[in-house]
């Protein structure tokens, strides 16, 4: 299936009605209320998420956070398309994708706050840890796809990537490979328009999802603030990739509302104008509106959201500021998985630079 | 109850201070958790600051429009409950509060060489006046001349009658020259006086030699330098490094120097940038004079070449100033009809 047109996948409009459209209708059949429901929960709890991280970054507790404020439907919408057995290799932005995973809420800032270069098990949760090096997600991916068509596991795998990595030579070289191999990796670009101040429009010439055409790999473009759009593309894109028919290509199509990170001032590169057309698409807002256009979505679940959204927010501030320090000697433990005489020189040398220090007990 | 204070984080990976704009909250008020508390101005981003704590304002500790040190506390809360834990410092290892006693050296590790002993008194002389120097704003400017001219000048005078005996060189020449040239730029002979905030111009020229000695490096000065002969700049600047090296300079020649001259060329090296002699606004350094390439009527020919530098006092002198009294000493070098003309 190719969907490459100009006029992306799209069925929820800004307002909250729904779009037929036959092919992607289907798709997305099973879903009733409760899927709704759960669909818009997932959005409304990763935003609060962000903004908790957000404020402890504001606060001096984590060192750094890349908000994902706008992007909730693209990430919620194609990881609830994943099946357990798939596997997602996501950036530094994809909080939304590990929370629905799986991965505990209270972990997401480990990272950020320098206590742990891996907050979770990545085979736990399929799906890796934050990664910042642009562009690393495509290579990854399409080797372990490649390594799980060896292993004849019918599963799918994902990578996540900005706009702004489709300049990068990893993903080039991962499209190219991935096509030629017919890896089962579905490449997920989540076009926010801004690669930190540099704007999508300098980033390609033609729309993202064009460039797959060069590598012979199908492509999608999706509108990225529709939750059900994304998950019906999503989920044909995975079905593509586990039936063995290879590599796919998604750009959804969204809208970073934030700061690049918590360390950039947006109002430097783009202006409020600029915004107003996006918060008009907001992401949550939409399908808030065809929840209540439907009739789905009562006080009582509403509440239920909230509550749960605050709750999730409370344990992530709660074990944020708890996260005790590792010491230093983490450090050596996990550059080889076994003993290694340089590593054990360093470890020595490091711990008689320690015992140099007055206070034994804040260092060990 | 409990009294909370919240200390300026670092708002953008290794900022060290931060613009507190404006407050939004006032003492006596009552916020909530992560209620936006103050807009925060950093080299990076302008941001507003969610308060950690729920509970009353009791102190602003920071003045809006002041720039903040990371971990200088900035309000202080006063909470209903303790049951959140206080969190101690922030973060990132930056700002005052942040520094850890424990992060003391006991001691120093044995790989580092200690001898134990207090520096030589000419040492710590010149660590404290090259200290007090450094209260001064200082700039520096080049300039690069051709001064075949005046080694062909100085090779004529060394073979005549006069100058037998005395040593006749670049520095004594560069002297002249820097004498000189003041009358054309009295600013470059004063003091700056903090007091006053003006700049007091000297009536007459004291030279400070710079002296590479056995003890250390010494600055004894030619009195009403501006006054002598080419052949009087020279016996004395001979005079007053044989006493320094030999260490026998006195106190009057050490002190009430206006105007400093360092030959850092008999090092070997092309230039440099030196630090004031403290109450003086300008110090003319004289690098090596070396033959190089030099582009002569568009032509690459073999000439005898020196970089020149002077560091002047910016509160007293400014960059044009310097400039143009460097560029007179450079001519007056380049062709000894300049300093003729000038005397
Ligand atoms: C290989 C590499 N180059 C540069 C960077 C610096 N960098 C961090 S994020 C970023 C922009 C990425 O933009 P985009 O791919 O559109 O993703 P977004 O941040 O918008 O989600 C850059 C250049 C990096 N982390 N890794």
């Amino acid at each position: 299936m190719i969907d490459n047109l100009d006029y992306p996948v799209q069925l929820l409009q800004p307002d909250g009605a729904r779009v037929c459209r036959t092919e992607y209708d289907r798709l997305i059949a099973d879903l009733g209320p409760t899927e709704y429901i759960s669909l818009y929960r997932d959005m409304v709890i990763s935003r609060r998420i962000d903004t908790a991280a957000v404020a402890l970054q504001r606060q001096g507790e984590i060192g750094l956070w890349a908000p994902l404020l706008g992007q909730e439907a693209a990430q919620v919408g194609s990881a609830r398309a994943l099946k357990p057995d798939d596997f997602a290799f996501v950036s530094y932005r994809e909080h939304a994708v590990a929370y629905c995973r799986g991965v505990p809420p209270e972990v997401l800032t480990h990272m950020w706050r320098g206590c742990s270069h891996s907050a979770w098990d990545p085979n736990q949760f399929n799906v890796t840890n934050p990664a910042i090096v642009v562009g690393s997600q495509g290579l990854h991916a399409t080797g372990y796809a490649l390594g799980a068509h060896l292993d004849g596991a019918e599963i799918a795998t994902i990578a996540y990537f900005g706009d702004g990595a489709t300049s990068q030579g990893d993903i080039a070289e991962a499209l190219g490979f991935a096509a030629s191999f017919r890896a089962g990796v579905v490449f997920f670009c989540q076009n926010n328009q801004w690669a930190i101040s540099e704007p999508v429009s300098l980033q390609s010439r033609t729309p993202i999802s064009h460039r797959a055409d060069g590598y012979g790999i199908p492509s999608f473009r999706v509108d990225g603030n529709d939750v059900l759009a994304v998950l019906a593309v999503t989920r044909a894109a995975l079905a593509h990739a586990r039936e063995g028919s290879g590599p796919t290509f998604i750009e959804a199509i969204t809208c970073r509302m934030g700061p690049h990170t918590t360390s950039d001032d947006p109002s430097r590169y783009r202006s409020d104008t600029d915004m107003a057309e996006w918060r008009r698409r907001d992401p949550i807002t939409r399908m808030r509106a065809f929840l209540e256009r439907r009739g789905i979505l009562d006080e009582t679940a509403d509440a239920e959201i909230s509550t749960a959204a605050e709750d999730v927010a409370a344990r992530l501030r709660h074990a944020t500021l708890e996260t005790p320090d590792p010491p230093p000697s983490t450090l050596f433990e996990h550059v080889y998985t076994g003993p290694h005489p340089l590593i054990e020189h360093e470890r020595e040398q490091h711990r008689e630079y320690l015992a140099s220090f007055d206070d034994q007990e804040a260092m060990s | 109850m409990n009294t909370a204070e919240f200390r300026l984080p670092d708002l953008g990976e290794g900022l060290t201070s931060a613009e507190l704009v404006s407050w939004r909250v006032d003492v006596g008020d009552t916020i909530t958790l992560d209620q936006v508390i103050a807009d925060v101005e950093s080299a990076k981003a302008l941001v507003e600051l969610p308060s950690p704590y729920a509970g009353m304002v009791t102190d602003l500790l920071v003045e809006p429009g002041a720039t903040v040190p990371v971990g200088a506390p900035i309000i202080r809360i006063t909470t209903a409950e303790s049951a959140e834990p206080a969190p101690p410092s922030v973060l990132v290892g930056y700002g005052p509060q942040a520094s850890h006693s424990s992060r003391r050296r006991r001691h120093v590790p044995q790989t580092m060489h200690q001898d134990g002993e207090t520096a030589p008194t000419h040492t710590r002389r010149m660590a404290s006046a090259m200290t007090s120097s450094a209260r001064a704003p200082q700039a520096t400017v080049f300039v690069t001349v051709d001064v075949t001219a005046s080694m062909d000048l100085l090779a004529k005078l060394r073979n005549s009658a006069p100058f037998e005996n005395i040593s006749v060189t670049p520095l004594t020449l560069a002297a002249k020259s820097l004498v000189t040239a003041i009358a054309s730029s009295p600013e470059v002979n004063s003091t700056w006086d903090e007091q006053s905030g003006s700049s007091v111009k000297h009536p007459h020229v004291n030279l400070g030699i710079a002296v590479a000695s056995d003890r250390g490096l010494l600055v004894p000065n030619i009195k009403d330098a501006d006054t002598l002969s080419l052949l009087d700049l020279a016996r004395s600047i001979n005079e007053l490094t044989a006493t320094a090296r030999a260490g026998r300079t006195d106190t009057p020649h050490l002190t009430g120097g206006t105007v400093t001259i360092t030959n850092v060329g008999v090092f070997g090296v092309d230039g440099g940038v030196p630090l004031l002699n403290p109450g003086e606004a300008a110090i003319l350094c004289l690098g090596a004079v070396n033959e190089r390439p030099w582009v002569v009527d568009g032509l690459i020919e073999i000439r005898s070449v020196v970089t020149l530098s002077v560091t002047f006092d910016h509160r007293g002198v400014d960059g044009r100033q310097a400039a143009e009294f460097l560029s007179l000493v450079a001519a007056m070098l380049e062709d000894p009809a300049v300093l003729l003309a000038h005397l």
